[in-house]
């Protein structure tokens, strides 16, 4: 097996005991990168020589028995909505295409400090509205398992490049299912946090409310080692929560007793794929075999979770990308263009509105444009009480769904996703149909609950399948213990794609 | 409910967006089919329900009052379109 096959825990105990250094380690996947991202695209940026660079330092430091942190020499990919400073940060946008944050984010400073070694920015849906990164403005990303289909998005990029051997460790972003249906479709562990578990601070927003972030990675033990460091109080995040970060990877080795698993029978059936049914449903039987007990459990308003979320969300990002004014940072379209146009239209709105209007319409995509129009639709006068109000009640209704489930089980055991990975472009002209891809994962985010993605199967034709646990407000560590606990019994999580 | 194109076209002004004939046909045809589906919530009776705005219970979550250090006005418009280093340029608002 070649170092970068190991999981990061391994290749951890190897470069603390000396067998392997940074340097070493952070070449071997450049090379790997160099080799095999022409056919997956799922990096926007390679940073090379800084990669090395801080591998050279940490292994230096390492070599002068200096204090180390909980990733020393690891490399990590970072979705490229992170703010990071001086270096260009996209969003997968032609309107960020030239940004440079004035700051870092708080992740990116806790990976830092960490002594993380940052290997490049992955590509993404742009502003992370998509369920296949065929919105980045740059390049589509490939499935690793079959370069012929999407990697689901919109951290299709951090999903395809652990799944591919480019990085060990990745951090994405989660709105309505974006690291839990990627790390499904293509076969790797993706954890989506409690709201206010992980600092939002520098994370380019979308939908401020449902919006966290979490780690990619091949293994539970490696999604708990990166999930430490990126957990913790913020006070530059007032919807961070300070409570105590538990020791995720000291814990996540120990089985978890008297488990209830909690299975919602209306997650199967009528448009769920065969495979996926059969293959979460042998989990669920892996699961008792290993002493769980399985309950039955409603969550009666899961049905309204897509038409909740395509309001809510959207109105946050209207919102929120209103400060793509090409005034402050970003795009702007060209002055004598902008004049050109109004003079020829004989508009009388003047030439600042239709610089605004002209700058938008080129710097952003067609998915993004259609989000902002929906959201300024819903919010405008007369309607904000039949949507967004509406909206916000359902969500309430979703939340007290979990409360009560939580009741009597710990977790939820379900589908991520309904389909394996689709053929790229066979949902690129239909929104709703891509919009059903967060069928499972969206409640998640409305109720501001904990859920995390594993590998559980794969279809006949070799596409892996993904298992979803949900879990109560901060029970990131039993959700993590509950996933080991099935990783242990199964050997999915070891299959690799060969990349043609 | 129905959309019209005209409301589209009347929210990409809002939305500061602009769309020629064809891109507006696309847009009104996608948010129909959208705002249909969303529909499905009126469905549900919510008059007793309590919106949800967030999924936390933190409110006002304040910081201690104290000057810090904050950016420094190169850092400020190093990323803008156009500036004349002290100020952002933006065409002109009240005429020439």
């Amino acid at each position: 097996m070649s170092i970068i096959q190991k999981s990061a825990t391994e290749q951890l105990a190897l470069l603390q005991s000396g067998e392997i250094t940074s340097a070493e380690l952070t070449q071997a996947y450049l090379e790997r990168i160099n080799a095999v991202d022409t056919s997956v695209g799922a990096f926007l940026r390679v940073e090379s020589e800084t990669a090395l660079a801080q591998a050279v330092k940490i292994d230096r430091k390492r070599k002068a028995g200096e204090s180390l942190g909980k990733l020393a020499g690891l490399p990590v990919a970072i979705k490229d909505i992170l703010c990071t400073i001086n270096t260009p940060t996209t969003c997968g946008s032609r309107m960020l295409e030239n940004f440079a944050p004035p700051y870092n984010a708080t992740v990116v400073e806790n990976l830092l400090a960490a002594d993380a070694v940052i290997l490049g920015r992955t590509n993404m849906d742009e502003f992370a509205m998509g369920s296949s990164t065929e919105n980045s403005a740059y390049h589509p990303t490939y499935n690793p398992w079959d370069t012929s289909r999407i990697p689901g998005g919109s951290s299709g990029g951090a999903a395809a490049c652990v799944s591919a051997d480019m990085a060990p460790l990745s951090v994405g972003t989660d709105t309505g299912g974006s690291i839990r249906q990627p790390a499904a479709l293509c076969g790797c562990v993706g954890l989506k946090p409690t709201y206010g578990r992980v600092s939002r601070y520098g994370l380019i927003a979308f939908a401020s409310s449902l919006d966290q972030i979490g780690p990619l990675a091949k293994t539970v033990e490696d999604a708990a080692l990166l999930m430490e460091v990126l957990a913790g109080y913020d006070p530059l995040d007032s919807t961070s929560v300070n409570i105590p970060v538990p020791a995720y990877s000291e814990s996540v080795g120990k089985p978890l007793e008297n488990l209830t698993l909690g299975v919602v029978e209306h997650h199967f059936g009528e448009g769920i794929d065969p495979e996926i049914e059969s293959a979460v449903k042998q989990a669920i039987a892996i699961y008792e075999s290993l002493g769980a007990s399985i309950k039955n459990i409603e969550l009666p308003h899961a049905d309204y979770g897509i038409a909740t979320y395509y309001i809510i969300a959207p109105c946050e990002a209207s919102s929120n990308l209103a400060r793509y004014d090409g005034a402050h940072y970003g795009y702007r379209a060209d002055q004598a263009e902008v004049l050109a146009e109004l003079a020829e239209d004989g508009s009388d709105e003047g030439p600042l509105v239709r610089m605004y209007r002209k700058t938008r319409s080129q710097g952003f995509g067609a998915e993004v444009q259609r989000r902002i129009m929906l959201g300024t639709y819903a919010l405008s006068e007369g309607y904000y009480d039949a949507f967004y109000l509406k909206a916000q009640k359902v969500r309430r209704l979703i939340r007290k769904d979990y409360d009560q489930a939580f009741e009597q089980v710990d977790m939820i055991i379900g589908p991520v996703t309904a389909n394996p990975a689709f053929a790229k472009g066979e949902k690129a002209s239909d929104p709703m149909a891509m919009y059903l891809e967060d069928l499972y994962t969206v409640t998640a985010n409305l109720a501001g609950v904990a859920g995390i993605s594993l590998p559980c199967g794969f279809t006949e034709n070799g596409l892996p399948i993904g298992l979803q646990l949900q879990a109560a407000p901060f029970q990131e560590e039993k959700l993590l213990r509950a996933a080991q606990m099935f990783q242990n019994a199964t050997d999915f999580h070891t299959r690799r794609p060969e990349i043609s | 409910m129905s959309l019209t194109r005209q409301d589209v076209e009347k929210v990409a002004l809002l939305a500061r967006l602009k769309f020629d004939e064809e891109q507006l046909d696309k847009m009104t045809d996608h948010m129909v089919q959208i705002v249909q589906y969303v529909h499905k919530l009126s469905e549900l009776n919510t008059d007793d329900v309590e919106p949800m705005a967030h999924a936390l219970d933190v409110h006002n979550a304040l910081a201690e009052d104290v000057p810090r250090p904050s950016l420094s006005r190169e850092e400020a418009l190093k990323n803008a379109p156009k500036s004349d280093g002290e100020y952002f340029r933006v065409p002109a608002v009240l005429g020439e």
